[in-house]
């Protein structure tokens, strides 16, 4: 059999690739700087505007999918019964 | 005009018939050349009404060749191609036939000119694609493509109600916009609408297309919807409620998306999110936003067809595909791995992925349009689409938790068409003036500012912040086995209900006018019986008393009388005596 990839079976690895997310966040807002902004609507002349958007919009969307699956979830034979 | 070629849609659905008497290398070649043949005969026909001829005195277009049809006819092909390479090694003929009759029928309503010739070929796609799900051959795969038929047929019943309004209105079967106005529009709308899984006429699609076979479910992903999105640009562009409707969709289905557990039906859910981009473009309707909406349906055919691959290797090699089943799988199948995650990032718009040069057109048609409340709704859908299509399918498939399951990399065939899909999502991407060469109207539109690849970027990678903060904090909702209720909760609860009502309802009327008929009838019948003999009775006992007989004696004699007459058994000479008597009368008197 042919050699498996245990890449991320290491905690360090895992580790490694966080950092660079979090660096790659970091380098997105500082980036914002330095490029010629062309806002759609006023309230993009904010900075970070989308950063900020993207991760509210992220955690409202779990948030109202916990309250959904609290109405619509159901066992898998819910139909068969 | 006319051209000696032959259409398209003839060479997918007429060239399916000889595919059970083929076997082995023939065959797949044979399938293989079927889309390349198509695509040779497109390139070299000219735009303009071609393949016209009457038909019982209608005039049938079975080539309405411009640019709009062209770039759908394009991408079809080139998506019954990548399928067909895909399905190459499936054995299963029911499969390999319907699928490609199901392209060819899907061509047939693209460059169709006419609603008569339309109709046809809509019917053919959604009797074909009924097989595609049928194929699994499970219980619920047959009751799904159940539900999945009757679904279209009450669609097909809708356009074909609005076709016969629209014919005897204005006399003509051809079509070009229409837009809403009087009722046969709306009939016509809602037939296509509910072929696009526009809300709330979708659940057919996530309850249908997650049964398929792994293969299957590439094709059904790919057409249906999208013929539909390209009728509606066709005959409803600028049609606001489409807007709207769009909007919504973009919106609902990912909240589902994050929820469900089969990976599939993730994808479907966020299938509709897609198709909502491209209604939201349709409705605005200026050339930017038809363009926006006639690419990002190009970009997500190849994309979603690539996803659904990814996912239907995983159920072919592992049997499973639902998220609490699998995980960690990029050890063993690090290409579909590589290639799903190609498909994760097209399908959120990364930069240098397919769908950042398309989708940000429909974006920025909304600010054009000064849409702030659409132009935030999209921006929210678009951090949720990464969240679910872009993290959570490759996470919980190919990373997450170990499911121990050590399974390979597909056949070579499957890699190729997954491989040819990710080339395309990343080239139509990092180059997308071909794609833009293709679209109906000029494009000055340009993807790749600082601004706008800087927001994306941040939009996506502070959504994927969330993602991370969530699972590590725990409060991500976990996998669950179960299901989530849709609209098809309707026709599937409280249709059985009504079913159940209808039933007690219906059948006890049924019982209790059984019972009264029969009742009153015997009653009647007894009465009848009974009527003769009282009378008998009531002058014979008169006389029997005049006569002295009293007591016992008469109660025998009346006994005896009574059941003479009610068992017919009275001396034959009495009835005899009594007509004699009565002709003798009848004689004397007249």
């Amino acid at each position: 059999m042919k050699k498996e990839l245990t890449i991320f079976d290491n905690p360090k690895n895992v580790k490694i690739f966080l950092i660079i997310f979090y660096v790659s966040l970091v380098v997105l807002l500082i980036s914002e700087f330095f490029i010629h902004p062309h806002p759609a609507f006023a309230f993009e002349h904010i900075k970070s505007f989308s950063a900020v958007y993207g991760f509210f919009s992220c955690v409202l969307l779990i948030f109202l999918a916990k309250i959904l699956r609290l109405i619509v979830m159901k066992k898998e034979n819910y139909y068969d019964k | 005009m006319t051209s000696n070629l032959i259409p398209p849609a003839f060479i997918f659905i007429l060239g399916s018939l000889l595919i059970p008497f083929l076997k082995g290398k023939t065959k797949s070649i044979y399938m293989l050349l079927i889309p390349v043949v198509a695509f040779y005969i497109l390139m070299s026909i000219p735009h303009g009404k071609i393949w016209v001829c009457e038909f019982w005195g209608y005039e049938l277009i079975f080539g309405r060749i411009d640019k709009l049809s062209m770039i759908f006819g394009i991408i079809f092909i080139l998506m019954a191609f990548l399928g067909i390479l895909f399905a190459l090694k499936v054995k299963d003929d029911l499969q390999n036939v319907s699928s490609i009759v199901y392209v060819g029928a899907t061509l047939g309503v693209v460059f169709a000119g006419d609603f008569f010739s339309l109709y046809i070929f809509w019917e053919i796609m959604a009797v074909s694609s009924t097989f595609l799900i049928l194929a699994s051959r499970t219980e619920e795969s047959k009751k799904a493509a159940f539900r999945y038929i009757l679904v279209h047929i009450v669609g097909g019943l809708f356009l074909l109600a609005g076709i016969m309004i629209y014919y005897s209105k204005t006399g003509t079967l051809a079509f070009d916009k229409i837009g809403l106005n009087g009722i046969e529009t709306y009939f016509i709308l809602f037939g296509i609408a509910l072929n696009a899984a526009a809300i709330p006429l979708h659940a057919w699609l996530p309850d249908a297309y997650p049964n398929g076979t792994p293969t299957s479910t590439v094709f059904l992903s790919a057409f249906t919807t999208k013929s539909a999105v390209y009728l509606l640009v066709r005959t409803f562009p600028g049609t606001e409620l489409l807007i709207w409707v769009g909007a919504f969709m973009v919106f609902v289905p990912i909240f589902y998306a994050v929820l469900e557990n089969d990976i599939r039906r993730v994808l479907a859910y966020s299938l509709l999110n897609q198709i909502g981009f491209m209604l939201v473009g349709i409705g605005i309707g200026t050339e930017l936003a038809l363009n926006g909406a006639i690419s990002h349906a190009f970009c997500h055919i190849l994309y979603k067809g690539l996803l659904f691959m990814a996912a239907g290797s995983v159920l072919q090699m592992t049997g499973k595909i639902k998220c609490t089943e699998i995980g960690g799988l990029y050890k063993t199948m690090p290409l579909t791995c590589l290639f799903c995650i190609v498909g994760a990032a097209s399908i959120s718009a990364f930069p240098l992925f397919s769908g950042f040069v398309s989708k940000s057109m429909v974006v920025t048609a909304t600010v054009n349009e000064n849409l702030v409340f659409v132009y935030l709704v999209l921006q929210f859908a678009s951090a949720g689409v990464f969240h679910h299509a872009g993290i959570k399918v490759p996470f919980f498939t190919f990373f997450g938790h170990d499911s121990g399951i050590r399974a390979k990399d597909p056949s070579w065939n499957m890699v190729l068409a997954m491989g040819i899909s990710a080339f395309l999502c990343v080239g139509i991407g990092v180059f997308p003036q071909p794609l833009y060469n293709l679209l109906p109207y000029t494009v000055d539109y340009i993807p790749y500012t600082g601004a706008h690849v800087v927001g994306q970027l941040q939009l996506l990678m502070f959504g994927a912040l969330a993602f991370a903060l969530l699972i590590l904090s725990g409060f991500y909702p976990p996998e669950i086995r179960s299901i989530n209720l849709d609209v098809d909760w309707s026709y599937r609860k409280l249709g059985k209900g009504a079913y159940i009502i209808l039933d007690k309802g219906l059948n006890s009327l049924n019982k209790w006018s059984e019972i009264i008929v029969i009742n009153t009838v015997k009653v009647l019948a007894a009465f009848c019986k009974d009527t003769a003999a009282k009378l008998a009775l009531f002058i014979s006992v008169n006389l029997w008393l005049i006569m002295g007989f009293s007591g016992k004696r008469l109660e025998i004699k009346k006994l005896r009388l009574y059941n003479d007459i009610m068992n017919g058994t009275l001396p034959i000479g009495l009835g005899a005596a009594i007509s004699t008597i009565f002709i003798l009368l009848i004689f004397l008197l007249t």
